[in-house]
């Protein structure tokens, strides 16, 4: 081996010239940069004070005040330390409670469950436990952004199926049926849908539950948004006959309880599944933070499940506002039926997500999310987060109609 | 009261100003019986008044809150009902309420300054024949009314766009 001293001048400062990039390694270097993220610098390099944005993917309530007086209470008693690499059986057993009261799912505290930070990390660990090289993870699109790229560093290959609106952007048993090859070895489901909005009923999840089954697939259903569902009940892909063992439930307190910062998630699962996920776990998170554990315990007591109703049931009231005013200024929604996202469709309009959503920031000063970050489908399409004040939405959508009369 | 009519209070409870229209396309219903819902809740006073929530420590032409504890001898046959309109139908009580526990009346009272409130406790409230004692809290800042925190310090601290 040569000493880098040894090496020719130029030689030297070549390397210096191309920075540190020839030490990253190739599965680092081939992830694409994010689409989302060239949307937040173009907008946040605006500036400007007057922009609405319909562009973010967070509840706009602030974490019940409950809740975090239980985490501060926790701190101030010193509770300082690691939890047990899988959470605290406590947090545990209530969410194991939780999941019986409100899917009917029931999962052992003690060898079927795990906290996670944020339900990213069950994503990940769910994936890294699973996937070997080539190994293809079947995913419908438009979705949210981060199982292709995970999907990469673990060496599988993330096959887009794509959903269309005509179908309210649900998985048909049909399209997964064409994306099976002998390597599909996962499904990927995120229902209700970021960001669709689409949900999909337990009638509708039978006939694929049938496929999986035919193709010894494995689920990993990320059901964050399980809470956000509006004209009636969401069924978990993991209560369908059989579907138990073959699913990894990944889920956690986000979006429901308002509690984005606080990365508090869970994946439940068969045991062998979920010790797996653990060793994972264990070695490189050692456990989810906890005071946010006990913020997360906090938030299943019946005064935490009762603020989390009250948010519910805003989301719903402005969910009807936003799709209604879409659809009176002329741009097709489909109606979502869960999450807090409204999906309408910009083809009308002649212009592709990105150009759409780069004028309407910069003439309407309006963000949204362009539809084709999210994979196959996206496109034509814009992601309109409504979970934001009744005041702003209203002069959000007045503010795109005024957009939409001027391209007239 | 129905749930539908207490879904449009909860409504205008936070936004006074919402449309029946906006009402009607937030909970899924017909615009026509959101205005009639209304309507009957304006006519049988359970909707009382649409007003506006001031916060007057921001106005330069500040008021003064007396909070007035008052006890009082109840008469035959009325109670305390015929004190109570007594004190109520001056205009510079802002609220009446009769307690449990160590007195009677709680009474609200506002004025231009300290001198003012005190005058009308004493020129007019405990000289009302059936009043016994009175005792005066003037309140020096409201953080929370009617559910409305006055100091909004939970802005949103969202990152404009996120996944």
């Amino acid at each position: 081996m040569i000493k880098d001293e040894e090496k020719p001048q130029t030689e030297q400062i070549e390397r210096q010239r191309s920075g540190m990039q020839h030490h990253l390694a190739a599965h680092a270097r081939a992830i694409p940069p994010s689409g989302i993220r060239r949307f937040f610098d173009l907008v946040s390099a605006s500036k400007d004070k007057d922009i609405i944005t319909l562009g973010v993917g967070e509840p706009d309530f602030v974490t019940p005040w409950r809740v975090r007086d239980a985490a501060v209470y926790s701190l101030e008693k010193g509770k300082t330390q690691y939890s047990p690499n899988a959470g605290m059986l406590e947090l545990r057993e209530a969410i194991g409670q939780y999941l019986y009261n409100q899917f009917q799912l029931t999962y052992d505290p003690a060898k079927e469950m795990i906290v996670t930070v944020g339900g990213s990390e069950g994503i990940d660990l769910a994936l890294r436990a699973l996937i070997e090289p080539g190994d293809e993870i079947l995913v419908p699109e438009p979705c949210y952004i981060s199982y292709s790229p995970i999907t990469s560093l673990s060496g599988g290959v993330a096959v887009g199926i794509e959903t269309f609106a005509d179908d309210q952007f649900k998985l048909t048993a049909e399209s997964l049926q064409a994306a099976i090859t002998p390597k599909s070895k996962i499904l990927v489901l995120c229902y209700p849908s970021n960001p669709t909005g689409a949900i999909m009923t337990y009638e509708e999840m039978l006939p694929i539950a049938k496929i999986v089954e035919e193709n010894d697939l494995i689920v990993i259903s990320d059901e964050i948004y399980a809470e956000l569902t509006f004209n009636g009940k969401h069924s978990s892909f993991a209560s369908l006959p059989g579907m138990k063992d073959r699913t990894i439930l990944v889920s956690g307190f986000s979006k429901a309880f308002a509690m984005t910062g606080w990365r508090m998630g869970y994946a439940c699962g068969h045991p062998d599944l979920i010790s797996a996920m653990l060793k994972i776990h264990q070695y490189t998170i050692m456990c989810a933070p906890t005071m946010g554990q006990v913020a997360a315990l906090e938030a299943l007591t019946k005064g935490g499940l009762e603020e989390k109703d009250r948010m519910m049931e805003s989301y719903n009231q402005r969910r009807r506002l936003v799709v209604q005013g879409f659809r009176e200024m002329g741009l097709e929604c489909h109606e979502p039926q869960g999450a807090f996202y409204a999906f309408p469709s910009v083809r009308s309009t002649g212009l592709t997500s990105e150009q759409f959503a780069e004028r309407l920031l910069l003439e309407a000063k309006v963000a949204a999310v362009p539809g084709h970050v999210f994979g196959k489908g996206g496109e034509g399409f814009l992601r309109c987060c409504y979970a934001t004040s009744v005041s702003q939405l209203t002069e959000a959508l007045e503010r795109i109609n005024t957009f939409l009369r001027s391209m007239e | 009261m129905n749930e539908f009519k207490l879904s449009i209070l909860d409504l205008l409870k936070e936004d006074a100003r919402l449309s029946a229209a906006t009402i009607a396309t937030m909970l899924g219903a017909e615009e026509a019986s959101v205005s009639a819902a209304i309507a009957e809740m304006e006519q049988d006073h359970v909707i009382v008044k649409y007003a506006t929530v001031i916060n007057w420590s921001k106005v330069d032409d500040e008021k003064v809150t007396a909070l007035i504890e008052v006890e009082c001898t109840p008469e035959r046959g009325r109670g305390f009902e015929s004190i109570a309109e007594r004190i109520y139908l001056y205009p510079e009580v802002k609220s009446v309420y009769l307690m449990s526990g160590a007195y009677d009346l709680l009474v609200e009272i506002e004025g231009k300054n300290l001198k003012e409130v005190a005058s009308f406790v004493s020129n007019k409230l405990s000289t009302i024949e059936s009043v016994i004692a009175t005792k005066s809290f003037f309140i020096l800042k409201k953080y929370k009314q009617d559910g409305i925190i006055f100091e909004e310090f939970e802005d949103d601290h969202r990152l404009l766009v996120s996944p």
